[in-house]
């Protein structure tokens, strides 16, 4: 019995560690580490940053490079641009996956199941492929610009390619299922009964969506926005492959600095400011939504 | 005034599918009037066209002299109690009262002073602020009950209101419901599909099956007197006979029934002719069990053997198997106190019951 208990302990303790473990191996070491190199001065050498310590063993460590980066408009531009840019397509996908999600999870079981499969198909090709794609779309030759031209709507193809429209279509379009997907989850569950008991109440059916159906898709909203906006944040293929070379993202700056550059305390700078961006927003959200949980408890 | 909810002639249906089949009924003012039947008879899909959810394929539906047939469920002054009550999970008690009032656009102070007078009719003053999901079963209900009343509704409808309580709950929040209907003077229209519910609460119960009225009449009228076997067998439990008419005098009719052996006398019915086929039904607890003959002129003697036998407590319940190899059920109050049996396995004995107590049915 007692050995039992210890034995359950034991267990107990294994499957708690073992995630703690896989977050400290990928995600506090190498965060650590990035952390340490944003500390360091760039110097042409192999790694190409000082060490922590002088030879002494005096801590040398300078914050040169997150003083660099708040000063020189270029960087703080490109957060902003980059804010804009991921806000601008979640609140795109947001507006196309609303209505979406809420088509499924109201659909019979059969078709329901069938339509989340096409949602999630365009998972089975390559990311990158998909990305090419748009390319062939969006081209001066590609197919949207013939199509308008045979149409006689132009009579000179748009330039959509290496605009910030297309990265902005690019981003929409690639992170779509991610909206619709948590958003699906928290609709379905959804009571009917309710928005009709709304309705039996006097509201208008668009009275009972605002009253009923947002608050409580309101779970599924806050995720899919999350789950939308933090990669497109830091998004590098999209911006690359369909953006000019003036509209810049962080992403792609991040990776500048890195591989063109060679200067990894900044670059290494860069990436501890976007993940604070990142962080700080969902840490208020989540002591907000705890807050909710206990009031209602 | 008898048609304060005239339906005329309503039909819906689902594609091929009848849910609702071209029904008639007027419900009194202040009436608590139940729709009863199985799952899938279409008491749910009239209800829902009452309430303005479903338009009918056919028919018109009045309530109170106005056609509300095509009105939006939001126009209507018709509220309704749902069977999950669509309590909504993110306001408080105090708010769900209060929502029907706010689309109104209701003064605050006036919303403020009816939701207290709700909160003291359901009895759930001290649970003002309290979330859903921190209410029991019976307290949900009436959340939903006050929500749907403080309206004021011409009408309110009720579907299953009692289902998702366990039974002790449920036989108190019965007489609950039926004083709040009597205080408010509401017309309460409740679908059930327990016979018991309909029978307590019920001034008036509508028997439902696919999509008709098998019959319509106070609780009584349809227990002691129903006017077919789905009605019969619905409500509680019935021993028929298969007999064919001999005699149809002014009081009722003789029938003979080979099941039986013998000529069964019963209340007659108009439009019945000689040479008929029809059945004689007797409810179990107005036949008598006897091991003499009964001596009592007029009564139906049949002679049978106790097949079997349950001691209910209060009373007692037999199958006889009559000399045909009918078997028939009699149940028989426990009047005295008594360690041994009155009856046997296998013992010969006497059923009997009066002509009064038999019903006609037809189909």
């Amino acid at each position: 019995m007692t050995a039992n208990a210890k034995n359950d302990e034991t267990w107990r303790r294994v499957a708690v560690a073992v995630p703690y473990l896989w977050l400290f191996v990928f995600f506090l070491a190498p965060f650590a580490i990035v952390f340490k190199i944003s500390l360091a001065d760039p110097v042409i050498a192999q790694p190409p940053f000082t060490a922590s310590f002088d030879e002494q063993g005096n801590l040398a460590a300078s914050a040169d490079s997150f003083r660099f980066l708040l000063t020189d408009k270029l960087y703080v531009i490109t957060y902003l641009r980059s804010v804009l840019m991921a806000g601008g397509a979640t609140i795109l996908c947001l507006a196309l996956g609303f209505p979406m999600a809420y088509g499924i999870a109201r659909s019979n079981p059969a078709t329901r199941n069938l339509l989340l499969l096409l949602i999630v198909l365009p998972f089975w090709i390559s990311f990158l492929l998909r990305v090419y794609a748009w390319m062939g779309l969006m081209n001066n030759h590609g197919v949207i610009n013939n199509f308008l031209m045979w149409l006689g709507a132009i009579d000179k193809p748009i330039q959509f390619m290496y605009t910030d429209f297309a990265v902005f279509v690019g981003l929409a379009y690639s992170y779509l299922p991610f909206m619709i997907l948590p958003l699906y989850a928290s609709l379905e569950r959804m009571d009917l009964s309710l928005v009709e008991a709304a309705q039996d109440l006097g509201a208008t059916r668009t009275r009972a969506f605002w009253d009923v159906t947002w608050p409580l898709a309101r779970a599924g909203v806050i995720a899919g926005c999350l789950l939308v906006f933090i990669p497109a944040m830091g998004e590098y293929v999209i911006p690359y492959l369909l953006g000019g070379p003036e509209s810049l993202l962080i992403g792609r700056v991040l990776f500048d600095e890195f591989f063109v550059n060679r200067d990894w305390p900044l670059a290494s700078a860069v990436a501890i400011i976007l993940l604070l961006l990142l962080v700080v927003p969902i840490v208020v959200l989540q002591r907000y939504q705890a807050r909710d949980q206990e009031s209602a408890a | 005034m008898k048609d304060f909810i005239h339906i005329k002639g309503i039909s819906k249906l689902f594609g091929d599918f009848v849910a609702v089949d071209n029904v008639d009924l007027e419900i009194a003012r202040g009436e608590l009037f139940s729709i009863l039947g199985g799952s899938g008879c279409g008491k749910t899909t009239l209800l829902r066209m009452l309430a303005g959810f479903e338009v009918p394929s056919s028919g018109t539906i009045e309530i109170d002299g106005t056609d509300v047939t095509h009105q939006a469920p939001y126009d209507r002054p018709v509220n309704m109690m749902f069977q999950s009550y669509a309590i909504f999970p993110h306001m408080d008690v105090a708010k769900n009262i209060a929502y029907g009032l706010r689309k109104e656009g209701v003064a605050k102070q006036e919303i403020d002073k009816r939701v207290g007078e709700m909160l003291e009719l359901v009895q759930l003053v001290d649970f003002r602020n309290r979330k859903p999901e921190q209410l029991s079963g019976g307290q949900r209900q009436r959340v939903a009950l006050a929500r749907a009343l403080i309206k004021q509704p011409k009408v309110l409808l009720l579907d299953e209101p009692l289902a998702a309580l366990d039974k002790k709950l449920r036989e108190q929040t019965q007489f609950e419901l039926m004083n709040i209907q009597d205080e408010l003077g509401i017309t309460f229209v409740v679908v059930t599909h327990d016979q018991e519910e309909a029978m307590t609460l019920s001034s008036r119960i509508a028997v439902m099956n696919e999509g008709r009225f098998k019959q319509v009449g106070t609780p009584k009228e349809i227990y002691e007197f129903p006017h077919n076997r789905f009605v019969a067998d619905f409500i509680g439990t019935i021993n028929t006979f298969e007999a064919v008419v001999t005699v149809v005098n002014e009081d009722g009719i003789e029938a003979y029934s080979d099941e039986a052996g013998e000529t069964l006398s019963a209340l007659g019915r108009q439009l019945i002719e000689v040479g008929q086929n029809i059945e004689v039904a007797v409810r179990p607890e107005k036949i008598f069990i006897s091991k003499e003959k009964p001596e009592e002129a007029g009564d139906v003697c049949i002679e049978g053997v106790v097949d079997d036998l349950g001691y209910l407590g209060n009373r007692s319940l037999y199958r006889v198997r009559l000399n045909s190899g009918k078997m028939v059920q009699v149940s028989s109050q426990n009047r005295r106190r008594s360690i041994t049996r009155f009856l046997e396995w296998e013992d010969k004995v006497w059923i009997s019951w009066r002509p009064r107590s038999a019903v006609v049915l037809l189909d």
